[in-house]
């Protein structure tokens, strides 16, 4: 790989500084996407900040009304926390689902939903559950964190401390995934709680992760996979790839939010 | 150069290493351990997993200086002295092998599994399990069967990777 300087900081504000002094700063948590994209030269970040040795990233913390983990939490500890199995089984179940082991034992959920990945499996339960992103300067609904393509509402020196998912009554996550990479060729995450129904699709917007209101709509009404059977998603900025065409993907969000309606508990 | 001090198979070591040196790197170029093995640097196929305080991760994707103070333990660190770890063992028993190059990596995730899931595998769940490892000769049967075998035998007293660590 190509030289960059290192930085381990002890704590948030070492982490900030450091940042705003590099020229393009990278923030390291799992390094599961960043390294393989550097390698690839997708990214070329002059700063490496590893935020491994920061105290207070990590860990879940569970109450009757929401489901609080850590940033650097990995996807190992989120699928097997019994807290976690308890009160949003979709959610160990989607984590259950990235990558393989020893991706699961590194990748962490701040580095997940920073990334931003349109294939990537949390941002679709951040959206769908109606999550909040606490960063070290504010708080974000997941309404408004995602903005597109590998992009966020996140700034240059913004860290992601944690994220708090509302209980919800239930919740399912159906992925299909794409079978070398088993990233989500589409994944949808789908919840009922006192607010309201959410349905979230990964991997398959041109822009990252979406709702589907139609199937929202339909589902407040009468949540069951027969009351959204007859909805459509137009192919109209879906993805389209070697592994799918714009139609399929399409026609696979149909697929995959009956299922995890059907699944949802 | 900043300084990395890790322990592999038991042993500490402390080694001035480039920022962009990967684990694997360090463990193959600087510490001349080459049983692990570079695949497809793409943490996909697996031949570099090893074990990081005791939990199987890509050695190509992650940075040496990340395992600053963690114990490792790769393929070498298994044998007891002459005598095949239980894991190894069943490898060789029912031929979970060919050209070999994906064992090493292989061999750490199914010690990896054991660890996690316990001694009764079954055909399911050590296929799952095996979702990260690719091995491009035998088509996996004879894999999944010593994996299977190497864990029964791990519970039968064989020393374990845990210990190791």
């Amino acid at each position: 790989m190509y030289a960059f300087t290192y930085e381990r900081p002890k704590n948030v504000d070492e982490a900030v500084k450091l940042l705003k002094k590099a020229k393009d700063g990278k923030i390291l948590a799992g390094g599961q996407t960043l390294l393989p994209a550097m390698k690839l030269r997708l990214a070329s970040p002059d700063t490496i900040v590893d935020l491994s040795r920061v105290k207070g990233l990590s860990g879940i913390k569970a109450s009757s009304k929401a489901v609080t983990i850590g940033a650097l939490t990995k996807h190992i500890e989120v699928m097997g926390s019994a807290e976690v199995q308890k009160s949003i089984p979709a959610l160990a179940h989607l984590a259950s689902l990235i990558g393989d082991p020893a991706v699961r034992n590194r990748g962490t959920i701040g580095g997940s939903l920073a990334n931003n990945d349109p294939s990537a499996d949390y941002p679709a339960a951040a959206l769908g559950l109606g999550a909040t992103i606490k960063t070290n300067k504010r708080e974000l609904p997941a309404d408004k964190f995602f903005k597109g393509l590998f992009e966020t509402a996140l700034a240059g020196d913004e860290i992601i401390e944690s994220v708090s998912f509302p209980v919800p009554e239930k919740a399912g996550y159906e992925k299909f995934p794409n079978p070398a990479s088993r990233f989500a060729l589409v994944g949808v995450f789908v919840s009922k709680s006192k607010d309201g129904v959410r349905v979230a699709v990964t991997g398959a917007g041109e822009g990252g992760v979406f709702r589907v209101k139609e199937m929202e709509t339909a589902l407040a009404k009468d949540f069951s996979a027969k009351a959204i059977e007859g909805i459509k998603v137009p192919a109209k900025n879906m993805i389209a790839d070697i592994h799918g065409t714009a139609e399929y993907r399409a026609h696979l969000i149909g697929v995959m939010a009956r299922r995890a309606v059907a699944a949802a508990k | 150069m900043p300084t990395v001090t890790v322990t592999v198979n038991g042993k500490s070591h402390a080694v001035d290493v480039a920022p962009e040196t990967l684990l694997v790197e360090l463990l193959r170029e600087k510490l001349r351990l080459t049983g692990t093995h570079v695949g497809c640097d793409t943490s996909q196929c697996g031949a570099c997993v090893v074990h990081v305080d005791g939990a199987a991760v890509k050695s190509c994707t992650m940075l040496a200086m990340s395992a600053d103070g963690a114990s490792v333990t790769t393929i070498e660190g298994l044998a007891n002295g002459g005598s095949l770890h239980p894991m190894q063992e069943a490898f060789r028993e029912h031929h979970g092998l060919q050209c070999g190059f994906c064992t090493p990596g292989m061999i750490m995730s199914a010690v990896d599994i054991v660890n996690r899931k316990g001694s009764e595998l079954d055909e399911q769940t050590i296929r799952e399990e095996l979702e990260g490892n690719i091995c491009r000769c035998t088509g996996y049967h004879n894999i999944v069967k010593a994996v299977g075998a190497g864990a029964k035998a791990m519970k039968g007293g064989g020393k374990s990777a845990r210990a190791a660590e």
